[in-house]
């Protein structure tokens, strides 16, 4: 494949791969997802490539491995097109079926959607209640793409905002655009994505870099994964576009060591972005050059604050740096480097190409367009979904998370994982907005929302999560090193009963100066779950303590 | 598990003399294929890429996935991310502690396994998980931990 | 960063000139005003680990609270080296320290000013406060590396090197009079007992001491128990 040298080059090629395939062939999409993964969906597909090889289908019935669906509940996913036909907890067994039915263009009944409660079917994607409520502008592709195959991508219509910025735009209005569009970072700091660019852009030194976050650490959080490895190139886009409204040169892609699927995707999407001429010297013949290095984690949650991230990506100890010296100015060896999350650059290449305007009509006031969640706890279903921002709470719960599992009554909402908070049931009409979740004492984060049922002992979440961070934990501050052990400490006589006079006193004391001393976002924000307990959960936390004897 | 020789390690330090930046790179890929970080093997790389050998300690010793000590032949990982705990992780993870005789970092003395905890692997959905050698088995009951435990001589 | 511009800041009320480029302790330290540090020292870059030198900032409009042995020196800030917060922050971090090491000298010093309980939380008898003196003073000064960190978090240590501690260390022992502790003297004879029993170099005649000097503590016999 030579590189492509221009955008009527590009143009054509896209014509060539739309014309070489028919919308009327059946494609069978096996959803290769972490959990649907987790379940052996590569046995499905295996299965399903075997009865092609056997009955000799080849041309006639295509078979395709993509990422993250977003059903993860209910997977081994399939999805057939056309029709977008949803089968569920696929097995192998059920392979001679589905093959049989497709090619008749039938369809098989056991393996749909079945409501719980009427035993009502649902048998396309937009009658499911899990997708129905959804907008799924960043996740819906997923299902039509193979990751290992760039152009599955460029059929969807991808890299042509690419195009767009290179050829059409500037530097400057591409930056604008973004700015207009009040794009608010996605990985939990809810920054606003073109001032951040606009610092780097101004910042003096010429080297510049640009980083993708994709580290995603925060307990309970998925969605970037699945945005990641389901469809890398959507977030190189994002990246190489941004990469030319700031002035930068080369870019970083910062992901975990421990996922090998996302590993072998995000390595292919780098090779084939390179072959095809997105990447390297004069893009597309615009002159502008620019590379991408991919890095890893080693295991540590700490390494996913950007400062951090970016010590590790000189060779150093993550060892977060105080924020006086902002890394869009002065980040990886000194340089100014604009850090921004997986979501946030997975969003650039649609404000490009519909229009920063297209984008505010989503959303609330202060946050636009889409957000990608992922629902977990005690939800009924469980996965990955993306809804647009305002959304109420009640809608993710309950429409499409399907409410609490096991007839259960909910109890609380937690978000941000560690570092975020807990909100009772009543609130349920909140809605979700980066401002309004922030001030109800649990912010957003990077979208992992748990739901706990009433048998959730609110203490020993709280205990658990300072665990979490006390393990991921750096050790550079006192505050953090130091004061959540104790606030753990404290915590874990409360789950047992040994609660003493003092405690609750000692614990807000403590909450008080780890959120005011500490070093870095960990230690600042590690008291957060518990000052939510604080606030919504006060008489569960007096309960643990010796009636009569409070107050030190 | 099969263990490097000795000229794979020197291969990958050869690979890195004189780049102190990648003295990471370095440590995950003799981790990844040797399965643990032999002193003498952290002497040399402090050496080969001209990095103060308590650098290259502080490093390998601060991460979870590198292993200063020899790892089992399998590695057993109970998730304890948030869902997973949520939805019973803890028993779980106490059975197989159990049966394994292990805390979680310890590797037994016949060096059959090794356990760890920690990292939410993203498939919620099909918590709580035990990941043996990279496998998963989803949506597990304390009860079910001995027969997959039994399949790992 | 031009030198010789000059800066004016308020702190504590008074107006202070201080060299464009410098931090506010500096700034304090050069106008006489006091600001307690631990894991400060002038011969090595500040760290902002302890935490215990925060004040606080308004500028711009905001209030914040910052470790003035970063923060650097800006026009027109306010900054307040003593307030409820602020003293609050120091009280209690001070009451987290002595959770390891209740006996340390500048500790007890700091427990009196700011009112600090030494029972106040769980102890752990440690003795280390990872303040890193000793860390940054054999790598930065004395270039050797002889002693370093290991592990993550709560588990953080100091960890002499017996490779080259056996050669390097007995003929310098300047980290030890740094140490607030003395833990770092009993790291080292740990390691030496453990790794290299009567086998460390013998000092070279008049090595130097570092400009601060601590008294280095005895640890005294506990009284047994009534």
């Amino acid at each position: 494949m030579a590189r492509l040298q221009s955008a009527v080059e590009l143009d054509e090629l896209r014509a060539k791969i739309l014309a070489s395939r028919d919308p009327a062939r059946p494609c069978i999409a096996v959803c290769a997802g972490a959990a649907c993964d987790g379940m052996d969906s590569a046995a499905v597909a295996a299965a399903f490539l075997a009865a092609v090889d056997e009955h000799r289908l080849a041309g006639k019935l295509e078979v395709r491995t993509t990422g993250c669906h977003g059903y993860c509940e209910k997977g081994p996913n399939v999805v057939v097109t056309p029709g977008d036909i949803c089968y569920f907890e696929v097995q192998p067994a059920d392979v001679p079926d589905i093959v049989a039915a497709t090619l008749k263009g039938e369809v098989v009944e056991r393996l749909v959607y079945q409501d719980p409660v009427t035993g009502a079917k649902a048998v396309h994607m937009d009658e499911v209640p899990f997708y129905k409520h959804q907008t799924r502008l960043l996740i819906g592709d997923n299902p039509k793409i193979d990751p290992m195959r760039i152009d599955d991508y460029l059929a969807v219509g991808g890299y042509a905002a690419l195009v767009k910025a290179l050829t059409e735009m500037s530097p400057e209005q591409v930056l604008g655009e973004v700015k207009k569009a009040n794009l608010r970072g996605r990985g939990g700091g809810g920054f606003p994505a073109g001032s951040k660019w606009e610092t780097t852009r101004n910042a003096p030194d010429k080297t510049k870099y640009v980083i993708v976050n994709g580290h995603e650490g925060e307990s309970a959080a998925f969605m970037d994964r699945a945005m990641l490895t389901g469809n890398p190139h959507k977030v190189l886009e994002g990246l190489i576009i941004g990469a030319y409204a700031i002035g930068a040169q080369r870019g970083f892609m910062y992901t975990r060591h421990d996922m090998p699927l996302l590993t072998k995707h995000v390595r292919a999407a780098l090779a084939q972005a390179e072959e095809y001429g997105f990447l390297g010297e004069d893009i597309l013949g615009s002159g502008f050059d620019f590379e991408v290095e991919l890095h890893f984690d080693v295991g540590i949650f700490v390494s996913g604050e950007s400062s951090a991230l970016m010590r590790s990506i000189e060779g150093n100890a993550p060892e977060p740096r105080p924020k006086y010296i902002r890394t869009s100015v002065s980040g990886i060896w000194d340089k100014p480097s604009n850090l921004n999350n997986v979501e946030t650059w997975a969003n650039v290449p649609q404000i490009i190409s519909r229009g920063a305007e297209w984008f505010t009509r989503m959303g609330s006031e202060g946050s636009k367009g889409t957000k990608l969640i992922s629902l977990s706890g005690h939800v009924v279903n469980s996965g990955v979904v993306e809804v647009p921002m305002g959304t109420p709470l009640r809608t993710l719960v309950f429409d499409i998370g399907g409410g609490v599992r096991d007839g259960k009554a909910l109890k609380a909402i937690h978000f941000g994982g560690a570092m975020g908070g807990s909100i009772p049931a009543q609130l349920i009409d909140a809605r979700l907005d980066f401002d309004e979740m922030s001030k109800l004492g649990a912010p957003i984060g990077a979208g992992g929302l748990l739901l706990m049922d009433e048998d959730t002992d609110m203490i020993e979440v709280a205990r658990y999560l300072l665990d979490f961070l006390v393990n991921e934990s750096c050790g550079k501050c006192v505050p953090c090193r130091e004061g959540m052990p104790q606030m753990r400490h404290i915590l874990t006589n409360l789950t047992e009963g040994k609660g003493k006079p003092g405690d609750l006193e000692r614990l807000e004391d403590l909450a008080e100066v780890t959120g005011l001393s500490s070093l870095c976002a960990l230690g600042k924000t590690s008291a957060d779950p518990l000052k939510s307990m604080f606030r919504y959960f006060k008489p569960e936390l007096e309960s643990r303590i010796p009636a009569g004897s409070e107050g030190k | 598990m099969s263990k490097m020789c000795e000229t794979d390690i020197d291969g990958i330090v050869e690979r890195y003399r004189g780049q102190p930046g990648c003295l990471i790179h370095a440590l995950v890929e003799i981790q990844h294929e040797n399965h643990w970080l032999p002193r003498d093997v952290l002497h040399k790389l402090a050496k080969a890429l001209q990095v103060p050998f308590a650098q290259v300690m502080q490093i390998a010793s601060f991460y979870k996935t590198f292993s200063l000590t020899p790892k089992g032949r399998h590695e057993v990982h109970v998730c304890t991310g948030m869902t997973c705990h949520l939805r019973g992780a803890p028993k779980l993870l106490a059975r197989v502690e159990e049966l394994t005789g292990l805390k979680p970092g310890e590797t037994d003395t016949e060096s059959r396994f090794t356990l760890a905890t920690g990292a939410c692997l993203g498939s919620c959905s099909i918590g709580p998980e035990l990941i043996v050698d990279g496998k998963h088995y989803g949506r597990m009951t304390p009860d079910k931990a001995e027969d997959v435990l039994k399949r790992y001589a | 960063m031009n030198d010789t511009s000059v800066v004016i800041l308020q702190i504590d009320g008074r107006e202070v000139k201080a060299s464009a480029g410098t931090t506010v302790l500096q700034a304090a330290q050069k106008a006489g005003i006091h600001i307690p540090t631990l894991c400060h020292h002038e011969k090595l870059e500040a760290f902002g680990g302890c935490r215990l030198c925060m004040v606080e900032v308004q500028a711009r409009g905001r209030t914040s609270y910052v470790v003035s042995c970063l923060y650097p020196v800006e026009n027109d800030i306010v900054v307040r080296t003593r307030s409820e917060k602020v003293d609050k922050i120091r009280r209690v971090l001070v009451e987290e320290l002595m959770a390891h090491a209740p006996d340390a000298p500048e500790l007890v010093k700091l427990a009196e000013e700011f009112g600090a309980d030494r029972d106040r939380f769980e102890r752990e008898a440690s003795f280390c406060v990872v303040c890193g003196l000793c860390v940054r003073y054999c790598n930065e000064v004395k270039q050797k590396n002889a002693v370093g960190f290991i592990a993550n978090g709560a588990l953080r240590e100091i960890s002499f090197v017996p490779e080259l501690a056996k050669n390097e260390c007995w003929q310098c022992q300047e980290c030890f009079a740094l140490c607030p502790t003395s833990y770092a003297q009993a790291a080292y004879l740990l390691t030496e007992a453990l790794a290299f029993p009567g086998q460390r170099k013998a000092p070279i005649h008049g090595a130097q001491a570092p400009e601060r000097v601590r008294r280095v503590i005895p640890i005294n016999p506990v009284a047994a128990a009534a």
